[in-house]
């Protein structure tokens, strides 16, 4: 099975980059290629992944234990599974830098507060004593994330970080991402299912479908005129909290594919309400389409007049 | 139908209620120990009406007891106090057969598709069972109703024997939402529908429930935490914390001109689709974490973490007041926020 088939992108240093797609798009895979941590009996067959000149993809086990978490740092969905239960918040963060030798143990053990202070936890210098079922779900991911900024890492990827949590403490986390991105420079990838929260972080947006890159391009470009019919219609089928009148959403029909087995031609064709014969049989390359935005269709958006009134 | 008649229709209700829920109190008990135990106040004192072929939206966080409500309207829990009624019959003073046979109008969509059907069942019996446990149609007629229900619920008829596992979780929301409808109820509480469900196929079962309801003339609480698609669903929308509602109206009135700070709060969290808004708009970010339920916050329960709280708010509690055509907030200082 292919989960990620030939993706290649960039991320410049202090970029915002947000990778959506649907379950089984291999928006997760990816970024775990990208750490080498893809699980067994998964395995990188081809390509690169350059952490500047350096191949990720090629490191000895050394090197790359020193590139986990000091260069590139990673947070998960559910801060509960990723915290050790029995140890104090204070020493886990502690750890997380000791085990990069930035830092020398005392200057660890006095970097946990001012990091802690950093990600807005409050009362922190009483709370690095609490261990994690004391944090709210929130807490929890803040603590998360001063673990992950802790050896001040260039790149930090987050991966659904505020799906298990309520809107409120979602807003809280994605503003503090955004202020730490800018505060520390770090770049930050973010994966999500949810096209909302990209909108409200990113400066640019990677979109899966079926392990591909189907479209990818500066934020505004992807949210204004999408070219791919996947972008297009993912963007028409959630309703907006700034909707005035009651339209009804664009769905669209059937199922992500099998990976195991993909139809032939465009791998989204059998949903596409825009395809055209070729569709069936050739697979598309990625190409440019505006600038900075490529995507993976023989039709493209712009072609289409009255997109809305097409039926699938 | 056109879009025109269709939204023309959602508006359209006659405003007769179907169900009234007065005053009701669900109270859990936590724990034993020596001085006795916890209690956590789930829903606290909860006045609704939910009128004939309306959506009402019941919106809040997690834990904030709107889960508990909806059961409790349906009777899958009993009341700590307070009465439900249906159709002026109050549910919590009725028992046995006669409450039976009203549960036949009043069913429940579940959140998680994978654990709320059984694994063992073939489709067709699992959407089949309450026509058998009503009597209703048996053999050959059962299997029709069956199938007719799958039709207008998109799934295939054909697949009435096989087993849960062989469907993605968009079509097991299908057969969820058939289970609901074989009994042709009136009343439907759909419990976060669409929240375990990809992007692309949230859409669908969307629209689904919105055919229908347009089809069936059917009423609908729909619960749920995302409040674009509370809105996008329902008539009027209801905002609960902390066990208790403390806005309601019509989800015009409460989009443009949210009264309550918490809704306030809640809609400058959701982020919406657009950059270019995004870039402009900023959430307004509580401080605090959510109070326990197990001893609330006198008073005004979102005091702890209003933004504008003032001594009032802790020392008297705001009663769910109506502030202009039947758009109630409970707050000392509505719409200041």
């Amino acid at each position: 099975m292919t989960a990620v088939d030939g993706i290649s992108f960039n991320i410049d240093r202090g970029e915002r980059v947000g990778i959506v797609g649907e379950s089984g798009s291999g928006k997760t895979m990816t970024a775990l290629s990208l750490l080498r941590l893809v699980p067994e009996p998964g395995r990188i067959t081809k390509g690169r992944i350059l952490f500047g000149e350096r191949d990720v993809v090629h490191m000895t086990d050394e090197e790359i234990r020193e590139y986990r978490g000091a260069d590139v740092a990673m947070i998960f969905q559910d801060p509960m599974t990723s915290l050790n239960p029995v140890l104090r918040v204070g020493f886990q963060i502690e750890e997380a830098m000791a085990a990069h030798r930035r830092f020398t143990r005392r200057q660890a053990q006095e970097r946990v507060v001012p990091i802690m202070k950093r990600v807005r936890i409050p009362a922190a210098a009483q709370r690095i004593r609490d261990y994690p079922h004391q944090f709210s779900g929130g807490m929890r991911q803040r603590v998360m994330i001063a673990m992950g900024l802790s050896n001040e890492p260039s790149l930090l990827i987050a991966d659904e970080p505020t799906t298990a949590l309520d809107v409120t403490v979602q807003a809280s986390i994605i503003e503090l991402l955004r202020d730490l991105s800018r505060e520390m420079g770090a770049a930050v990838i973010l994966i999500t299912h949810n096209l909302s929260v990209i909108a409200s972080l990113c400066d640019r947006v990677i979109v899966m479908y079926a392990g591909r890159i189907v479209e990818e391009g500066p934020t505004r470009a992807i949210f204004k005129s999408p070219q791919h019919p996947y972008t297009w219609s993912l963007l028409r089928s959630l309703p907006r909290l700034d909707e005035r009148e009651h339209e009804k959403l664009i769905s669209i029909s059937g199922l992500p594919p099998d990976l195991s087995n993909l139809p032939p031609g465009c791998k989204f064709h059998p949903r596409c309400r825009f395809r055209i014969d070729r569709c069936f049989k050739e697979e598309p390359e990625l190409e440019n389409v505006g600038p900075g935005q490529d995507a993976r269709c023989w039709v493209l958006m712009r072609n289409v007049t009255e997109p809305e009134a097409v039926k699938s | 139908m056109t879009a025109v008649a269709s939204s023309a229709a959602r508006t359209d209700t006659d405003a007769t209620p179907l169900i009234r829920v007065e005053n009701v109190v669900k109270h859990f008990a936590v724990g034993s120990g020596l001085i006795g135990h916890a209690v956590v106040h789930a829903v606290d004192g909860v006045d609704l009406v939910v009128n004939t072929g309306e959506t009402l939206g019941l919106v809040g966080e997690s834990g904030c007891g709107k889960s508990t409500l909806g059961r409790v309207i349906v009777q899958l829990q009993p009341a700590t106090s307070g009465h439900v009624y249906f159709k002026d019959v109050d549910l919590t003073r009725t028992r046995g057969e006669k409450l039976r046979r009203l549960r036949q109008q009043m069913q429940m969509i579940f959140q998680d598709p994978y654990a709320s059907l059984n694994p063992r069942m073939a489709v067709g019996d699992i959407i089949g069972e309450p026509l058998h446990n009503f009597g209703l149609a048996r053999g050959r007629e059962a299997n029709k109703r069956v199938q007719d229900v799958m039709r207008v619920c998109g799934l295939n008829p054909g697949f009435i024997n096989r087993y849960p596992h062989e469907f993605s979780g968009g079509q097991r929301q299908r057969i969820g939402i058939a289970r609901a409808l074989v009994l042709n109820p009136s009343f439907i509480v759909a419990d976060e529908p669409v929240s375990a469900l990809d992007v692309s196929i949230q859409a669908q079962i969307v629209n689904l429930m919105e055919d229908l309801q347009d089809r069936f003339h059917l009423t609908f609480l729909f619960i749920a935490h995302d409040l674009s698609v509370v809105h996008h669903m329902s008539d009027r929308i209801a905002v609960m914390y902390l066990g208790k509602i403390v806005e309601l109206g019509s989800t015009a009135a409460v989009r443009d001109k949210p009264l309550h700070p918490y809704t306030k709060v809640l809609q400058s969290s959701v982020p919406i689709p657009d950059p270019d808004l995004e870039s402009s708009r900023h959430p307004i970010l509580l401080t605090g974490e959510i109070p326990s339920p197990v001893n609330p916050p006198s008073a005004c329960r979102f005091h702890t973490r209003c933004p504008i709280a003032q001594p009032i708010c802790s020392e008297v509690e705001p009663p769910l007041e109506s502030n202009s055509d039947g758009h109630l907030a409970a707050c000392h200082f509505p719409g200041k926020l």
